[in-house]
């Protein structure tokens, strides 16, 4: 029963690497839905006092352009990012640890107000949490 | 109650002068990085410390816990006020004030709970080193003469432990899990309201604990915990405790924990199954 009880477990953990599984920029909805997205996600940005100075002399629709760009090609999409590193880009911003987390919560929110699955949200944190390192204290 | 009351006051004074110039009003940690309040204080689970630290407080941020834990089993009721303060997202303060009520012989067991946490190394969220802490649990019994009847040695004692706690934002089935890793030298007797070490033995014992936890979204967790129990007195043999939980984080204000727990045999008594509550208030 035991074994029974595992070899299903081991299956059942082999299967997210089936190809049948939709790649995270369909489930974001392609380009159109990346861009709404990130329109959203910068608007709840721009209403957060704490964080907002770091935009000051950002350039809104170019930003807007090259981050749905990167999300687009980290989410399996048809684009190539052609701007800088994560780890360039925030060279000088002395970003803490704090106003990472408060960019990912209007991320979070961002993507409950566009009505994305749990599952959708989860594949899209994980990849932008793995930029922390290069994001924070830079 | 009046210790616990003068320890309070001092730490909410300080909170309010810290919420009053608004560094705590932050609250700069994702939701749920928390954890609830244990019953001996220490932030985690219920049963099983965490590797996480109560509050939100990010780096350079102060925040705090209120919390009220109950478990009801056949023949028990324990009730434990506790409270946090943290600091720095790098140490976790912690006291609580256990009571055991005895419901079929009569009485009750207490214990005061002092408890400080130090994270060393990683984070609950980011990279890949586990969260890594190491913690104290300073506990003095209040009521001694029982747990001296039956083969206590002291009736104070030092929990020392180190915990481990990694989170997965896209695990299995595409969720948020958590698992934590405790390791605790404790010389206790069902946590320390039997009193410290006994006749059958009296010296530290390693002891593991577990928990692993899913979150089925950003509000909602379930999970299992596990927690080694040494076996000082000879009179009743101690037992592992277990549960199983869902916790609700339905703001950085508030945290619910309902669960169900096999406390198994207690000083004799058999069979002490029965339900958990756990309410946070964070500041």
């Amino acid at each position: 029963m035991i074994r029974a009880c595992l070899i299903g477990f081991i299956i059942m953990l082999a299967l997210p690497a089936n190809a049948t599984e939709r790649t995270l920029y369909d489930e974001l909805g392609q380009k159109q839905g990346i861009s709404q997205l990130m329109e959203a996600f910068i608007l709840e940005i721009a209403e957060d006092e704490r964080v907002i100075h770091h935009f000051e002399n950002v350039d809104i629709d170019r930003f807007h352009r090259m981050l749905s760009e990167h999300i687009c090609d980290l989410s399996g999409g048809p684009c190539n990012y052609s701007g800088e590193s994560m780890a360039t880009v925030h060279t000088g911003m002395n970003i803490s640890r704090a106003e990472f987390n408060a960019i990912v919560e209007h991320l979070m929110t961002a993507m409950d107000q566009q009505q994305l699955p749990v599952s959708t949200q989860n594949r899209l944190l994980a990849i932008l949490a793995s930029f922390h390192k290069e994001v924070i204290h830079q | 109650m009046g210790k616990l009351t003068t320890l309070m006051m001092p730490a909410l004074a300080l909170t309010t002068l810290f919420v009053s110039h608004n560094a705590m009003a932050d609250f700069g940690r994702i939701i749920a990085t928390g954890g609830l309040t244990t019953v001996e204080g220490s932030g985690g689970g219920g049963l099983v410390p965490w590797a996480t630290l109560s509050s939100y407080a990010e780096q350079g941020q102060w925040g705090g816990t209120v919390a009220y834990n109950q478990a009801d089993v056949d023949d028990y009721k324990l009730t434990v006020k506790a409270a946090t303060l943290s600091f720095d997202n790098r140490w976790e303060f912690s006291v609580a004030k256990q009571q055991f009520d005895l419901l079929s012989l009569g009485g009750s067991l207490k214990q005061d709970i002092y408890g400080v946490k130090y994270r060393i190394a990683g984070d609950i969220l980011y990279g890949d080193t586990p969260q890594l802490t190491v913690g104290l649990q300073h506990k003095r019994n209040q009521s001694f003469d029982l747990p001296q009847a039956v083969g206590a040695q002291d009736d104070t004692g030092t929990d020392i432990f180190v915990s481990g706690a990694k989170v997965w934002l896209d695990g299995l089935w595409h969720r948020t899990w958590l698992a934590n890793l405790t390791l605790r030298a404790t010389k206790a007797n069902e946590m320390g309201l039997l009193g410290f070490g006994g006749d059958a033995n009296n010296s530290y014992e390693l002891q593991g604990e577990l928990a692993v936890g899913m979150f089925i979204n950003r509000h909602w967790v379930i999970g299992v915990e596990y927690r080694q129990k040494p076996n000082n007195l000879g009179f009743a043999k101690e037992h592992d405790w277990h549960d199983v939980f869902v916790g609700w984080f339905p703001h950085k204000r508030v945290a619910v924990a309902l669960a169900y727990t096999q406390l198994q045999s207690i000083a004799g008594a058999d069979g002490q199954d029965g339900i958990y509550g756990s309410l946070q208030v964070t500041f």
